[in-house]
């Protein structure tokens, strides 16, 4: 039979229109689950914020449950119990040289320490996990920031392929909500016939351009075979779209936001971090994607105090450590505006119901930077964040000491909870397969 | 340092020369016998892309998306270059296909249907294989940049077919089969092909196609018109006499200026611009309009500079001659008129060339001040091609710390890099070219003094010594190195990708003497490059002896 004759069969020349529960009923008696028992997905998210860190005014000198709020985190108080901070972590460059501002990130991300600067990571851990969990909603991965900047990024598939951040509210909003999102609590489904032909097509193409494998060297293949994969993950997501998603409560879509200006102006920053910061969540609430990164600023962060001549980055290493305070009150400024972005970041999860708690039961997002006290690029006690339960497979409230031992242990933690098989992660010194158990609940 | 390869023994062709009227005699270099450059799949930048659906769709809908294009990063002093080694990952290939739809969608509307598609079904509620043909093999062969095989075009064919049976729509149906081409990797890789296979020769020719598109991407930064593919079909461009005439009519065409302007963007790292702001606290004059401009000015001057007026090349950076706009004057202090006009600054002032222009003072300073530092690193690196290596990591930053406030230059602050030893060769290389610039505040604004304290912007670039930016402008203009770095940038950008390293440096050393010979015009230069064998050959990436290898491992 012709395939045109099997596919008009299939989808019987019309739409489907099929009607939905009402709101009450989208959840289970335990609120653990959808109401067809599919269990509420489980997340990982990234968060990252520019330079670290001045120890003295970061680091609480009490560890485990309870501890103390030193002035850089202290507005960090609302959320407390729903984080765990991870500091006295290292990095290790090994034989490869300090790159500023690049190797610390790299390698909590990536597990590798680059040897140049021009050396992209490899595979960054929101990836490896996202081949894990990724591949059962609309996007894989979701990558935006706030510096307004498309090449500010710290998603990588491989050496060659960053993943491009969304960089505008309006940008992040079209993509999200624009062309091909379902609202999955739309009083009926209409399954979109182009659906099925725009399926077929790709496979069409595929057929078409597999030859041109034969015709470039090695490394063009690579690259050429990448592209086949993700159109194959293309269809992938035209089969969701072909499927009726189920009802999700927490799913409310937002009106479309206005653009913001380009700028590093702190509060424009923090601006746009809300605005995306929302929509990012509403992504996850509505199950379009199950692995999400914020980047809240770049590692050369750029961020600007208006009245002050130094951006962030220059202001660390151009102004005086306060020998009164014992740090460096500009540069502090600026990492507690990032702090204040985290408790944002934080809080807008905690603001979204799922089942009988928030989505911060149902989340594991891990925050990073790329320096500990970026005046000397120091990458060594560099410190990070948990958010979230995972499902009640995390302990939070904690700050850990990490002793010295590896920042990777926290990234190989993180891809324990969401069940990879990796006996370990990282290269070298970085290389471990020593969870941090203190979280594990 | 590279080996001087002008050929021993040039030919005088004095005849010639004066046949041409001519009174100069020159020298004829000779490329090198195995020249030719790597061969590649370059992923089309987000321009390019925009280009492409413009030529073969219409502006209006190339602007109704947005180029779902990565960024790529900038390799040997280029973003084009960048797109030599680049992927594309699942999310963003999804971006690739919702733009391919909204463009499929728009091309096949009431509005575009009768213009774009020629001719129309028998039965608009229906497949109509000969009309769906007809548009995609039209369509297909400008946007793939070569005519589809009958294979290729039967798939689509089918597929326009397939889709309108189902939808019960003609135009529904063809959209589908559109957006397949426009997600095709056949597309946006622009890959270069040639006639033989991999590993029967160690350098191949490009085929006619991959030699068209070479030359109208670098020419005109657009896929290559239908005159291009026309050329390439009927052999004409594998001619040497009619690929000269060729490349003569598309250094000619007005279309020049749109590419040139893409290179120059991509070379003057003017991509800053995309997302550089100045706190309005410390400069109210530079808006984002005033910025944007200041992108405008700089490239508005070179293409009248090197296109229109044919000067020499390293005059762009002692002119005083430039355009002024309205949001512009006033960062100049100039009045001026509603629109672009040309204009000259003053002979007494310090403006010389483009380094004095707000494009470059502005974009390579911090958003509240202004940075001899960058400024020097940025002119040498893009200029002179001479990359300032990143700081120690290890250096000891408390001698850097905010000094006495009794210090009000950007000269006596940096002093102390400079008696660092771990700081000093670098900055010694970086400063004495950024503090000339010292007249000029974060925002590219004259000031006589900073903080009320006369400024010192005397120094030396390279052994020549200046005292003040119309000083280290001539010293620029002037130094060695400028048309070399030039020529470089150039030809990277024409093959599509980062210099070979070793293996390229005796096919640039002839073109920078083709340069020279022409007293640095342009226009030869582009034509020294689109008719070099370096440009229309390539490294098989395989080599014959490892083809053998892996054949009877087969």
């Amino acid at each position: 039979m012709h395939r045109r004759q099997v596919l008009r069969g299939m989808m019987g020349g019309g739409a489907i229109s099929v009607g939905l529960p009402v709101l009450e009923c989208f959840l289970n008696d335990t609120g653990s689950a959808y109401a067809n028992g599919a269990p509420l997905p489980m997340r990982f998210g990234n968060w990252t914020w520019g330079l670290g860190m001045n120890a003295g005014a970061f680091v609480p000198k009490k560890t485990g449950k309870d501890f103390d709020l030193p002035p850089e985190i202290e507005m960090l108080a609302p959320i407390q119990k729903h984080i765990n901070l991870f500091t006295n972590f290292d990095v290790f460059k090994d034989a490869a040289p300090n790159i500023c501002h690049h190797t610390g990130w790299v390698i909590l991300r990536s597990g590798e320490a680059p040897q140049t600067r021009a050396t992209l990571p490899g595979e960054t851990i929101d990836v490896t996990i996202s081949k894990k969990i990724g591949g059962r909603t609309r996007f894989n991965n979701l990558v935006a920031n706030a510096t307004g900047d498309v090449r500010d990024s710290f998603s990588y598939a491989n050496g060659s392929t960053v993943n491009p951040p969304l960089y505008s509210p309006t940008r992040l909003y079209q993509t999200l909500f624009g062309e091909g999102f379902q609202d999955p609590n739309a009083p009926t489904f209409e399954p979109d016939p182009r659906v099925m032909v725009r399926k077929s097509v790709l496979s069409a193409v595929m057929d078409d351009t597999k030859s041109l494998m034969g015709k470039v060297g090695a490394e063009d293949k690579r690259r050429l075979d990448q592209y086949f994969t993700g159109l194959r993950d293309l269809e992938r997501r035209l089969d969701l779209q072909m499927t009726k998603p189920e009802p999700i409560a927490a799913c409310s879509v937002p009106g479309e936001p206005e653009d913001l200006p380009t700028g590093l102006d702190a509060d424009l920053v923090s601006k746009r971090h809300r605005i995306m910061t929302d929509l990012m969540l509403t992504a996850v609430a509505c199950d379009q994607v199950r692995v999400f990164n914020m980047f809240y600023a770049a590692a050369f962060s750029a961020t600007v105090r208006p009245g002050y001549d130094k951006p962030h980055h220059t202001a660390t290493h151009e102004e005086p450590v306060d020998e009164g305070l014992g740090f460096q009150p500009n540069v502090s400024w600026f990492t507690k505006r990032a702090m204040e972005e985290w408790l944002y970041f934080v809080q807008a999860m905690e603001k979204i119901p799922e089942g009988d708690g928030t989505m911060l039961d149902n989340v594991l997002v891990y925050a990073s930077t790329d320096q500990s006290f970026a005046k000397l690029h120091a990458i060594d006690g560099i410190p990070m964040f948990t958010a979230g339960s995972a499902q009640g497979q995390v302990k939070t409230g904690l700050h850990i000491d990490g002793g010295g031992t590896q920042g990777t242990r926290l990234g190989y933690t993180c891809m324990k909870v969401f069940g990879l098989e990796n006996q370990s992660w990282g290269t070298q010194s970085n290389n471990t397969s020593k969870e941090i158990g203190e979280i594990i609940a | 340092m590279m080996v001087f390869m002008r050929m021993i023994g040039a030919l005088l062709l004095v005849a010639a020369l004066a046949a041409c009227g001519s009174e100069k005699a020159a020298e004829a270099f000779f490329e090198p016998e195995n020249a030719a450059s790597d061969m590649r799949a370059r992923l089309m930048t987000g321009e390019q892309y925009t280009a492409a659906v413009a030529y073969v769709f219409g502006e209006d809908v190339a602007a109704s998306v947005v180029a779902p294009m990565p960024p790529t990063a900038r390799i040997g002093g280029l973003t084009a270059s960048g797109a030599a080694g680049v992927g594309v990952s699942p999310d963003q290939l999804q971006q690739v296909q919702i733009s391919a739809a909204l463009i499929a969608a728009k091309v096949v509307d009431e509005e575009h249907r009768t213009y774009l598609i020629p001719c129309e079904p028998e039965n608009p509620y229906a497949s109509d294989d000969e009309c769906a043909r007809a548009f995609l093999s039209s369509a297909g062969r400008l946007w793939f940049r070569r005519p589809l095989s009958e294979t290729s075009l039967d798939r689509y064919v089918e597929a326009a077919a397939y889709g309108a049976d189902m939808l019960e729509d003609f135009y529904d149906g063809l959209a589908l089969a559109l957006e397949g081409m426009l997600a095709s990797p056949e597309a946006l890789y622009i890959i270069d092909g040639a006639d033989v296979g991999l590993g029967e020769a160690e350098i191949v020719p490009l085929d006619a196609y991959s030699l068209a598109s070479r030359l109208s991407f670098f020419l005109w930064n657009a896929p290559p018109d239908d005159g291009l593919l026309n050329a390439a079909q009927s052999g004409a461009l594998s001619d040497p006499v009619q690929r000269a005439a060729i490349v003569d009519r598309m250094i000619e065409s007005p279309r020049l200026e749109e590419g040139m302007r893409a290179f120059f963007d991509d070379m003057l790292h003017f991509d800053e611009f995309d997302t550089l702001a100045k706190d309005p606290s410390v400069y109210p004059a530079l808006t984002g309009q005033t910025l944007a401009d200041a992108r405008e000015q700089t490239l508005r001057t070179i293409m009248h500079e090197l296109i229109v007026e044919e000067g020499d090349y390293r005059d762009l950076f002692t002119t005083r001659d430039t355009f002024m706009s309205l949001d512009l004057a006033p960062v100049y202090g100039t009045p001026a008129k509603k629109g672009w006009h040309p204009h000259t600054f003053p002979e007494d002032g310090l403006r010389r060339g483009i380094i004095s222009h707000v494009s470059f003072l502005a974009a390579h300073a911090h958003p509240a001040r202004s940075s001899a530092t960058l400024r020097g690193k940025e002119m040498r690196d893009i200029f002179l091609c001479q990359v300032v290596p990143d700081p120690p990591p290890n250096v000891d930053f408390s001698n850097l710390e905010e000094p006495d406030p009794s210090i009000k230059t950007a000269r006596g602050r940096l002093r102390i890099h400079n008696e660092n030893p771990s700081c000093a060769g670098c900055h010694k290389l970086m400063d004495p070219v950024g503090l000339a610039m010292e007249n000029f505040d974060g925002g590219g604004q004259f000031r006589e003094t900073e903080d009320g304290a006369e400024l010192d912007t005397s120094g030396d670039l390279d052994g020549v010594t200046y005292t003040d930016m119309r000083g280290l402008a001539e010293a620029l203009r002037n130094h060695p190195s400028l048309p070399g770095c030039f020529v470089e940038r150039l030809y990277a950008y024409a093959t599509g990708g980062p210099m070979g390293g070793r293996r390229d440096w005796p096919v640039t050393e002839y073109l920078e003497a083709e340069f020279t010979d022409s007293d640095y015009r342009l226009k030869a230069l582009l034509k020294t490059i689109a008719m070099s064998d370096a440009f229309s050959r390539v490294r098989n990436p395989v080599k014959p002896a490892d083809a053998v290898v892996a054949s009877l491992a087969d």
